[in-house]
C-alpha cells in the first residue's frame, strides 16, 4: 500500500501536460481566489517546509502577506544536496503541480509575480517547466530562472543574492527575505515540493491533507532512497513512516550497516536504531538527527562509514560559500583530520581535535552549511565507534573498500 | 533593557581588536575568528563592549539591544 499523493499522476513517459494534469489531479476551486482562505488553509493544515528546515508555511505565508511592498513568490528548485532528486523529479515530471502551488502562494501572500528557480543541473526539468510555464495562463506573472547548483546555491538568502544578480552565497540575515528579498521586496521562499504539496491541500482541504503524517508533522513527504538498494529512487511516504519500512520498499540488498539521514547535513543512524525511526522533523531533530531535505541513504557491510564520511567532508569543505573564517577553516581542518583517522593515522589527539572543532565551528556561520557538516561528523563519531577504533589500531581501513558509496559532484574548475 | 554583542560572520576577517579589547566576552578560536559571548553584556564591561564595536575595521561587530521579555 503505497502513500501516493503528489506522485500518483506520474507517468514514465514525461512531463504531463496541462490537460492531463487536470485529468489526473482535478481543478482548483474557488479557494484559488481567495486569499484569506488560503492563509487559513495552509496553518490548519500544518503544512512544514520540504526543503531542509520544516517550517510551517502557514505561519511563511502570514508573515510576508503582512509585510509591505510589493511581494514576490521565489520556488526553490535548487536541489544543490547531490543525494536528493525528489525536487528535480517533481519539476520533471508534474511542473504543472509545482506551478499551481506557486500562484496560490503568490495570491496567499498578494504577490503578482514569481520566480520559478531551477538547476542548472536539470536539463529535463528546465525544460519541462519551461513548456508548463508556456501552457498556462495564471494572473500571476510567472518566470523561469536558471540557478547554480551548488551545495550552498539553494540556501534561502543565497538564493534571493542571486536573483538580485550577486553570486549564489548567503547574505547576513536579519534582514530575512521574508522582510527584504529579491529587489528589497518582502519574498516567499518555498521549496518546490512544498508548492506542490500546497496545490493538492488546496484541492482536497486540510483534514485530508492531514489523514496522513503525525500531528505535528501532517502529511505525506518525498525521500530519496539510495546506496546499497536494488530500487533506489523517490519515494512518497506519510511522515512518521519508520526508515525501516521506506528501506523496504527499496529493497536492500543485503543488511546494512547503517543509514544515512537528511542529506549530507544530516546524520548517521546505525541500522537497529534507524529501523523503527519514524522519518518526521521534530524526532530526529530531537535525537541530534535530521530529515532535511528528505535523503535516505543504506551504507552495507563491508562498506566503511568512516571513509565515506571523509570523502563528504572532504566535499561540504570545498562546497563552503568562502565568506565565513570559522566554516573556511574549521570545514577544512575537521575534513584533514577526518581524513586521517580514514587513512589509520589518527590518534587521540585527532579525536580529540575533532571534538573541539567541532564545537567551536556549530553556529558560527552566515548559514548552517558548517552545523550540517558538524552534525554529519559527530553522528559519524558516534555510530561508526567501533571502525575508528579499528582504523587507529589497524594503521589502515579494516574494510579496505575503495568504493565510492556517498556521490560527490566532481567540480571542474573555472578557467 | 540588555545588549548583546554579534558578529556578522560575513563581514569578520579576523583582525582580532575585539578580542584583545574585551576578552572577558570575546576568545579567539585555532584561527583567529571571534567566538562571542551571546549573553547580556554585565554593565561594567559595556563600556569596553563599546570601545571593541567601534574598533573593529570591518565594522563586523556589533552590540544589539534586546528588550526585556
Amino acid at each position: 500500500m503505497s502513500d501516493e499523493r503528489l506522485l500518483a499522476g506520474r507517468r514514465p513517459t514525461g512531463p504531463l501536460g496541462r490537460g492531463a494534469h487536470l485529468s489526473a489531479y482535478g481543478p482548483l476551486g474557488p479557494i484559488a481566489g481567495d486569499p484569506p482562505g488560503l492563509l487559513a488553509l495552509a496553518e490548519t493544515s500544518g503544512l512544514r517546509g520540504r526543503g531542509g528546515a520544516g517550517f510551517p508555511m502557514g505561519r511563511k505565508l502570514r508573515a510576508v502577506a503582512a509585510a509591505r511592498g510589493r511581494k514576490v513568490v521565489v520556488a526553490n528548485g535548487a536541489e544543490g544536496e547531490p543525494a536528493s532528486r525528489k525536487d528535480r523529479v517533481l519539476l520533471e515530471s508534474l511542473p504543472h503541480l509545482v506551478l499551481d502551488g506557486v500562484a496560490l502562494a503568490a495570491t496567499a501572500v498578494g504577490a503578482r509575480e514569481a520566480r520559478v528557480c531551477v538547476s542548472a543541473a536539470m536539463a529535463r526539468a528546465l525544460a519541462a517547466v519551461g513548456g508548463a510555464i508556456a501552457e498556462r495562463r495564471d494572473e500571476i506573472r510567472l518566470r523561469l530562472e536558471v540557478v547554480a547548483d551548488g551545495y550552498v546555491a539553494g540556501e534561502e538568502s543565497a538564493l534571493v543574492h542571486a536573483l538580485n544578480g550577486g553570486p549564489p552565497r548567503p547574505t547576513t540575515v536579519p534582514p530575512r527575505p521574508f522582510e527584504r528579498g529579491v529587489d528589497g521586496r518582502p519574498t516567499l521562499v518555498q521549496n518546490v515540493e512544498t508548492l506542490a504539496h500546497l496545490a493538492l491541500v488546496a484541492r482536497h482541504g486540510a483534514a485530508w491533507f492531514r489523514a496522513l503524517g503525525t500531528p505535528a508533522d501532517p502529511g505525506t513527504t518525498l525521500v530519496t532512497v539510495s546506496g546499497a538498494v536494488a530500487r533506489p529512487g523517490v519515494y512518497e511516504l506519510a511522515l512518521g513512516t519508520p526508515v525501516g519500512r521506506l528501506a523496504a520498499r527499496a529493497t536492500p540488498s543485503g543488511p546494512p550497516r547503517a543509514f544515512l539521514v537528511g542529506g549530507y547535513f544530516g546524520a548517521w543512524v546505525s541500522a537497529t536504531e534507524a529501523d523503527a525511526l519514524p522519518l518526521a522533523h521534530d524526532g530526529l531533530r530531537a535525537l541530534g538527527g535530521s530529515l532535511g531535505c528528505g535523503v535516505v541513504i543504506a551504507l552495507p557491510h563491508g562498506a566503511c562509514g568512516v571513509c565515506q564520511t571523509a570523502r563528504v567532508l572532504d566535499y561540504l569543505a570545498r562546497e563552503s560559500a568562502g565568506q565565513c573564517g570559522p566554516c573556511v577553516f574549521g570545514l577544512r581542518a575537521i575534513a584533514g583530520a577526518m581524513a586521517e583517522v580514514a587513512r589509520g593515522e589518527g590518534s587521540r589527539a585527532t579525536l580529540e581535535r575533532l571534538a573541539r572543532w567541532a564545537g567551536d565551528v556549530a553556529g558560527r556561520g552566515a548559514c548552517h552549511h558548517p552545523d550540517g557538516a558538524v552534525r554529519l561528523l559527530r553522528s559519524a563519531l558516534d555510530v561508526f565507534a567501533e571502525e575508528v577504533e579499528a582504523h587507529g589500531q589497524r594503521g589502515r581501513c579494516p574494510s579496505g573498500e575503495r568504493v565510492a558509496r556517498l556521490r560527490v559532484p566532481v567540480r571542474v574548475a573555472a578557467a | 533593557m540588555s545588549e548583546r554583542l554579534r558578529v556578522d560572520p560575513i563581514a569578520c576577517e579576523a583582525h582580532g581588536l575585539c578580542a584583545e579589547l574585551v576578552p572577558e566576552l570575546v576568545a579567539a578560536d585555532d584561527w583567529g575568528y571571534p567566538i562571542v559571548d551571546g549573553r547580556p553584556v554585565p554593565a561594567e564591561l559595556v563600556a569596553h563592549a563599546r570601545r571593541a564595536v567601534a574598533a573593529c575595521p570591518r565594522l563586523a561587530l556589533r552590540l544589539e539591544r534586546e528588550p526585556r521579555a
